[in-house]
């Protein structure tokens, strides 16, 4: 069907197929150009369990290091958002044993001096700026521990609702700083103690408590399935 | 041909399209429509289950052979506990933290368990927003009139009143725990619309609404020193003498073990079904999501509800490779975003619900008005630069840093050229039949948020998953916390695997596979 063919997206992976070879944790394998680096673990014959979680960008399971070919620079991904090419070089991270601090949220007396109390790392960094050139999210993360530690909680909050908590600005960290976990305490600080209260909110669950929509729920729970749908098709 | 130059009909008829209206269909159109061409329709799909307590009804082929599965553990093992506990929850996501919170805050000894970390799910995931009517134009009956319709008036009544009803007062709950919601303004609630909703009602954090909420639930669970067991998947349910549930069996994925714990009260917050790759659709769910707890409260006498209904999100990426099956938000849609055949036509009202939107495109597709990639896929283009020209330059940036940043991965950019979507699978409408309390038909066995039933009819509205999460993860963590206080432990006993196995035999035995499935089996095997 020449019209049909017209409409199809070149494919240089799908036209010339070829195997590339990568090293996994040391050991060189022959896997197909282009898979995804958590693909490219099981068509190792891999089984893998600590290392995978939402397959989607999302949950920071997947924190891999690697290197590319002839280059001697270390980088950081996850590895089921990254392709493989030939004579790259990776290896996951093992879980990283930071400390995280244990807080009551709702009862901080003072988020901002708080910070120094939970976590008397922060104020010790040393602008090295590896955690931001191991953000695999790419965060400004030496910032953001610099704006914490300074008490702008609000952009530290911004900066890092693509964190992902993958934790690896941790094993970097000179000054034993865990960034994402103070960004974590610093950001729930922001949400729970510096926003504005939203009045509407406290106003719809008034009406809810105080019975406002009883007389409309009587009504439409007493409806028959038909004069129900009738009514769901007058809803616009 | 090069995916640029394909691309241009899009950019090329943007313009013309930004004039038009595309009409919703009318009811009998879009039943049509859904017969047709949505997968929940295709016959040869399903198969009627056995034996169980949902004998005779139909569901997809995977799922039954699963349900009809045998247990891994023998009926006259050893069943001493390695720990006990008031309330066990498994399953790490929203609605497992929401219980775990809750139970935990009201005063009784949980456990938490669950087979990857502690937040791995498809909660994390969530895009979209989280349906919560604040708006003071919108109102929880209109919340639940919107559900109803969009669920086909299949919807259990009761649980849908509960859950819109107590919706404002779970988004307090998440604001008091540091959830930073986007505001308008004056400092209220920002809403968007979502798709088949009449009203603006999703709350939202950008596009990282699940990672946000479930960054918060997650460091609060353990700030709660609430005792957890990872990477400890739940294998068997136990039963006492009455048949009531009295705890659970998990292998120990790190060293093979087997743990059992003894619990007054089990919370099943396993999840859905998506690495069942049902009919051979890809997945946008997490690695876990195999319908473990289906399985187990199955074999309890767990009755399931609409388990032969499937959500088929309409924005599945089909190209790169490397991102197929992975979500591109409905928040595109909800912001204004084309979806346009390879005429660069548009074909639907893209804020129709996801059952409409998905049947269209596959039909878009079938009657060959698709696009193909060279490894065999079909799609339709999302046209995103859309926004950008809409609202102005850097909306797509800014609305969805997530979205940005999963394409640019890989060298394309959303905000200059469209992405190319196909229908993936997304959600179990169906599950384990609860009432209010989100108790099951089993005495002391709970289930909450995507493994229960009945909530969402059959097809779920887009941003009332995570609503359901967190209101019946929080009635089942009250309820059983609320329950323990007056029973004892009961005995741990296998009669249920026993009673299971002597019916299977009865219809020609069990399917021939052990189950839960714990983890999809994609390791390569030479």
């Amino acid at each position: 069907m020449a019209e049909e063919d017209v409409n199809v997206i070149d494919q240089p992976e799908v036209m010339k197929p070829r195997m590339v070879t990568i090293e996994i944790a040391g050991k060189k394998v022959d896997v197909p150009e282009g898979i995804t680096v958590v693909k490219a673990m099981w068509y190792a014959g891999m089984d893998v369990v600590r290392g995978v979680g939402c397959l989607g960008g999302f949950c920071g399971a997947c924190a891999t290091y690697y290197r590319t070919k002839d280059d001697p620079k270390v980088r950081t991904c996850l590895a089921c958002q990254m392709a493989v090419q030939d004579g790259m070089s990776f290896t996951m991270m093992p879980p990283f044993p930071a400390r995280k601090a244990t807080y009551d949220i709702q009862k901080l007396q003072d988020p901002k001096q708080d910070l120094f109390n939970l976590y008397p790392e922060a104020p010790l960094c040393r602008n090295c700026n590896a955690c931001t050139e191991a953000c695999p999210q790419k965060i400004d993360v030496r910032e953001g521990v610099w704006k914490a530690v300074f008490g702008d909680f609000k952009s530290v909050s911004e900066m890092f609702m693509d964190c992902v908590m993958c934790g690896m600005c941790t094993p970097v960290c000179i000054a034993d700083i865990a960034p994402n976990l103070v960004a974590l305490y610093v950001s729930r600080a922001q949400g729970a103690h510096f926003s504005d209260k939203p009045v509407g909110l406290d106003a719809r669950i008034k009406e809810i408590q105080d019975g406002q929509y009883n007389d409309e729920w009587n009504k439409i729970l007493k409806m028959s399935e038909k004069e129900l749908a009738d009514h769901c098709a007058t809803v616009k | 041909m090069d995916i640029h130059a394909l691309q241009q009909i899009v950019h090329k008829t943007r313009d013309a399209r930004r004039k038009q209206t595309i009409p919703k269909f009318s009811p009998a159109d879009r039943d049509q429509l859904i017969h047709k061409y949505h997968p929940d329709f295709r016959a040869s799909a399903y198969r009627p289950i056995r034996f169980g307590p949902n004998e005779g009804d139909k569901t997809v082929v995977e799922l039954a052979t699963l349900l009809e599965g045998d247990s891994s553990i023998q009926d006259n093992a050893d069943l001493i506990p390695h720990y006990t506990c008031d309330v066990l929850v498994i399953g790490g996501g929203g609605a497992g933290c929401a219980a775990a919170l809750h139970a935990h805050g009201a005063g009784v000894k949980t456990i938490l368990a669950t087979k990857l970390r502690l937040g791995d799910s498809n909660s994390v995931m969530a895009q979209g927003g989280m349906q919560i009517s604040v708006a003071p134009e919108d109102s929880p009956v209109t919340h639940f009139l919107d559900t109803l319709k969009g669920g086909h008036m299949q919807n259990d009544h009761e649980l849908l009143k509960v859950m819109v009803e107590e919706g404002p007062s779970i988004a307090k709950w998440l604001l008091e725990l540091g959830v930073l919601f986007d505001r308008q303004a004056d400092g209220n609630l920002h809403v968007k619309k979502g798709g088949g909703s009449s009203k603006p009602r999703l709350l939202t954090c950008s596009d990282y609404t699940g990672l946000e909420i479930m960054r918060v639930l997650k460091d609060e669970v353990i700030n709660q020193k609430i005792q957890l067991l990872e990477f400890a998947a739940a294998i068997e349910l136990l039963s006492d003498a009455q048949g009531h549930c009295s705890g659970a069996i998990f292998k120990d994925l790190d060293n093979q073990r087997h743990v059992i714990v003894a619990a007054k009260t089990v919370i099943l917050a396993t999840g859905g079904i998506g690495r069942l790759h049902i009919q051979g659709f890809p997945t946008s769910n997490h690695y876990g999501a195999t319908g473990d707890g289906l399985c187990l409260a199955y074999r309890m006498g767990a009755k399931l509800a609409h388990i032969d209904t499937f959500q088929y999100h309409p924005s599945g990426a089909v190209y790169p490779e490397q991102l197929i099956g992975a979500l591109v938000t409905e928040g595109i849609r909800s912001e204004g975003g084309h979806l346009v055949n390879a005429k660069g036509e548009r074909f639907v009202n893209e804020l129709d619900t996801r059952d409409v939107v998905s049947s269209s495109i596959i039909r878009e597709c079938e009657e060959g008005r698709g696009i193909r990639t060279m490894s065999g896929r079909v799609g339709v283009w999302l046209d995103t630069p859309l926004l950008d020209a809409e609202h102005g330059p850097g909306t797509v940036e800014k609305h969805f840093p997530a979205m940005m940043m999963q394409f640019d991965r890989f060298g394309i950019d959303i905000s200059k050229d469209p992405v190319l979507i196909y229908p993936t699978l997304h959600y179990q409408n169906g599950g384990v039949k609860i009432d209010t309390n989100s108790e099951t038909n089993v005495k002391n066995l709970f289930v909450a948020g995507e493994a229960s039933g009945g909530l969402h009819g059959r097809n779920r509205l887009m941003g009332n998953s995570l609503l359901d999460l967190m209101v019946f993860g929080k009635r089942s963590g009250l309820t059983a916390a609320g329950r323990v206080q007056s029973m004892k432990q009961g005995a741990l006993t296998l009669k249920h695997v026993q009673r299971f196995r002597a019916e299977g035999k009865k219809h020609g035995n069990a399917s021939g596979v052990i189950s839960p499935m714990i983890l999809p089996a994609y390791t390569r095997k030479v």
